[in-house]
């Protein structure tokens, strides 16, 4: 019964996979009549495609930009939810915890045009915001083309999209805390504070170490469609990450062995992190993404 | 969720000082256990900006948007741009977007992308799911973990976008569609819940002489509506919402979905079939599209999400957190 689905994966995820080899060739998709043949026919120059990547002071500037968007956003987003889930656990009231929810999960559902739309709709050239400082007489200043802080306006697009819903997976950690802890505390007179740090937070720190595993293995993806739709109006140096690198590298200059190598140094490099990350949660005593079974 | 998360207690939250014990001994509200102490006004009052900011910031661009879209020319100048109170309806707009032109034809390519879409992807994974939830089946151990390992290799954008166009997809509406049919960690959500049907209910259907497909249909299915939901939510979303993909492989502006339209009309500013088209379409504007029309081509695409939500949202954490913590 598997059968279809395992054929899907096989030509749309496993064949691409190995299909990474052209980072090996001077792939030329003229020397053929179809992919497949232009591969048969494309020169192999070993590792020709990763020397002149790693030469390449564009390519830097992409790796940069990606982790600087990474390590920010660690700092920035990644508390965020728990913070989220923290306050909305502790909303007695159903109704208005029913409410909130259903309003901060929605733009998980928006597609980042949308997003992006809603921002430069609100403060954008011509947004709610710029009209309003003009009428007050002040001059509004380009919070969607400015390259400097660019870094921020990306965070606070992901954090509009994605805080409520990741909040979700804290807010079931929370309901699975034991509550007669919490009693069993409270009667030995543990406050309000004692409480959190002694018994709420012990209970989530293997949700959060899970996800911060699967945050580091990411570390070099930060989102695509969400640069490549800002990335003419703030600019390549600020909005270039790699998959936007590899994208306008290999499709749009047609550098397909260039293109190539640099997805696959990134495939590899996410390999290794994720596999690195989960053997020091082990270490530590977490049970990590996956069990050493 | 509201009702699954109704019996945990409160939970001390958000890092302020911790004010004196209140005083005046208010009436205690029924769902706060007994134990927990009642937090400090200021504590309180915290709380309450923080969630009255974000159900705002949510809810704020969405109000500015839909009133803009249904402002009048006047209004929108009077205004100086997006409106935020509404004057009158004025819905020339929408007649202007639907009267066929290139969103009429976007809203229909993407109706039918997302609906066989999830269709196509619902069906294989459900399939898939039900295969890999019954231990002891063929290759049982080795499929799963064929569809496990893709989680932690990726196939990277050139490849992907070769194999597409070298089977021939390039300009088809099934590139956004075949590509990412099968999501595993949908696979995996479904599958955590197939694991829990008692294996009993199978055994004894099976003695009354009912086959494999008709176990699924009849038995499992009926039992896993909510995940079915959430799931079919899913892949519904990401259809919908599919951008780049349409970057990739499709070049005729009459196969656009829209999430390409309402790009090329509030980012580039215009119709896609002024930038760089050849087809000459009837119902295209060649002048730039209004405030009012952009912003109903903004609710066009926002309007599915809105309508589907609510019917599936008790379901989530439920279908999340199942596929997540068993997974």
């Amino acid at each position: 019964m598997a059968a279809p689905a395992a054929v899907l994966l096989l030509v749309f995820h496993y064949l691409p996979t190995l299909g990474n080899i052209i980072a090996f060739q001077d792939y030329n998709p003229f020397v053929g009549d179809d992919p497949l043949d232009a591969f048969l026919n494309s020169e192999w120059i070993g590792f020709g495609n990763f020397e002149a990547l790693f030469r390449d002071p564009l390519f830097w500037d992409a790796v940069r930009n990606t982790l600087s968007i990474t390590a920010f956003q660690l700092v920035f987003f990644f508390p965020l939810p728990i913070l989220l889930a923290l306050i909305l656990n502790s909303v007695v009231s159903g109704r208005l915890r029913g409410f909130v929810q259903s309003v901060v999960y929605l733009p998980h559902f928006f597609s980042w045009v949308l997003v992006v739309t809603f921002f430069v709709q609100m403060f954008g050239g011509a947004g709610l915001l710029a009209q309003e400082m003009r009428q007050a007489g002040l001059e509004p200043w380009g919070i969607m083309t400015n390259p400097d802080t660019f870094i921020v306006l990306v965070t606070a697009e992901a954090v509009w999209k994605d805080l409520g819903w990741g909040a979700i997976v804290f807010l079931a950690a929370l309901s699975a805390i034991d509550q007669n802890l919490y009693e069993a505390a409270a009667a030995d007179g543990a406050g309000r504070w004692r409480r959190l740090w002694h018994i709420t937070l012990p209970g989530l720190r293997p949700v959060i170490v899970l996800l911060l595993i699967m945050r580091l293995g990411d570390a070099l993806s930060v989102g695509f469609e969400q640069f490549i739709l800002q990335r003419e109006a703030v600019g390549r140096q600020a909005a270039e990450v790699l998959d936007t690198f590899v994208y306008y590298q290999a499709i749009s200059t047609q550098q397909w062995g260039l293109g190539a190598a640099a997805g696959l140094f990134k495939a590899v490099v996410g390999l290794v992190l994720i596999l690195t990350a989960n053997k020091i949660a082990h270490r530590l005593g977490e049970q990590g993404v996956y069990s050493k079974s | 969720m509201t009702a699954q998360l109704s019996g945990a207690g409160p939970v001390p939250a958000a890092p302020a000082t911790a004010g004196p014990p209140a005083p005046p001994p208010r009436r205690r509200h029924p769902g706060r256990p007994v134990w927990a102490g009642r937090p400090s006004t200021s504590l309180t009052i915290g709380k309450g900006v923080v969630l009255t900011l974000l159900v705002a910031a949510v809810l704020v661009p969405l109000w500015a948007v839909l009133v803009t879209s249904l402002a009048s020319r006047g209004t929108i100048d009077d205004a100086g741009g997006m409106v935020m109170i509404p004057r009158e309806f004025d819905p020339s707009a929408y007649i202007t977007i639907f009267s066929g032109g290139d969103v009429t034809r976007a809203v229909w390519v993407s109706t039918l992308v997302t609906v066989f879409g999830t269709t196509v992807s619902l069906v294989l994974t459900v399939l898939a799911a039900y295969g890999l939830s019954r231990p002891g089946s063929v290759a049982h151990r080795g499929l799963l973990f064929y569809f496990l390992l893709t989680f932690l290799i990726f196939p990277g954008l050139v490849p992907s976008y070769l194999v597409v166009t070298g089977l021939g997809l390039k300009d088809s509406l099934w590139s956004l569609i075949l590509p990412s049919a099968i999501s595993v960690f949908n696979l995996v959500v479904i599958r955590a819940f197939f694991m829990n049907v008692p294996a009993e209910l199978l055994d004894s259907a099976r003695i009354d002489g009912a086959g494999e497909l008709r176990i699924l249909t009849r038995i499992v299915l009926p039992l896993s509506k909510a995940v079915i939901a959430v799931v079919g939510l899913f892949y519904a979303v990401g259809y919908w919402n599919v951008y780049f993909n349409a970057v990739l492989y499709i070049d005729s502006n009459d196969k656009f979905p829209i999430q390409r339209v309402l790009q090329s009309y509030i980012l580039a500013g215009q119709s896609p079939n002024v930038s760089g088209a050849s087809v000459n379409l009837p119902g295209v504007t060649a002048y730039p599209p209004t405030l009012a029309v952009k912003m109903a081509v903004v609710v066009v695409t926002v309007i599915p999400a809105v309508i589907i939500y609510p019917f599936v949202q008790r379901h989530f954490t439920k279908g999340v957190i199942t596929g997540a913590v068993k997974g």
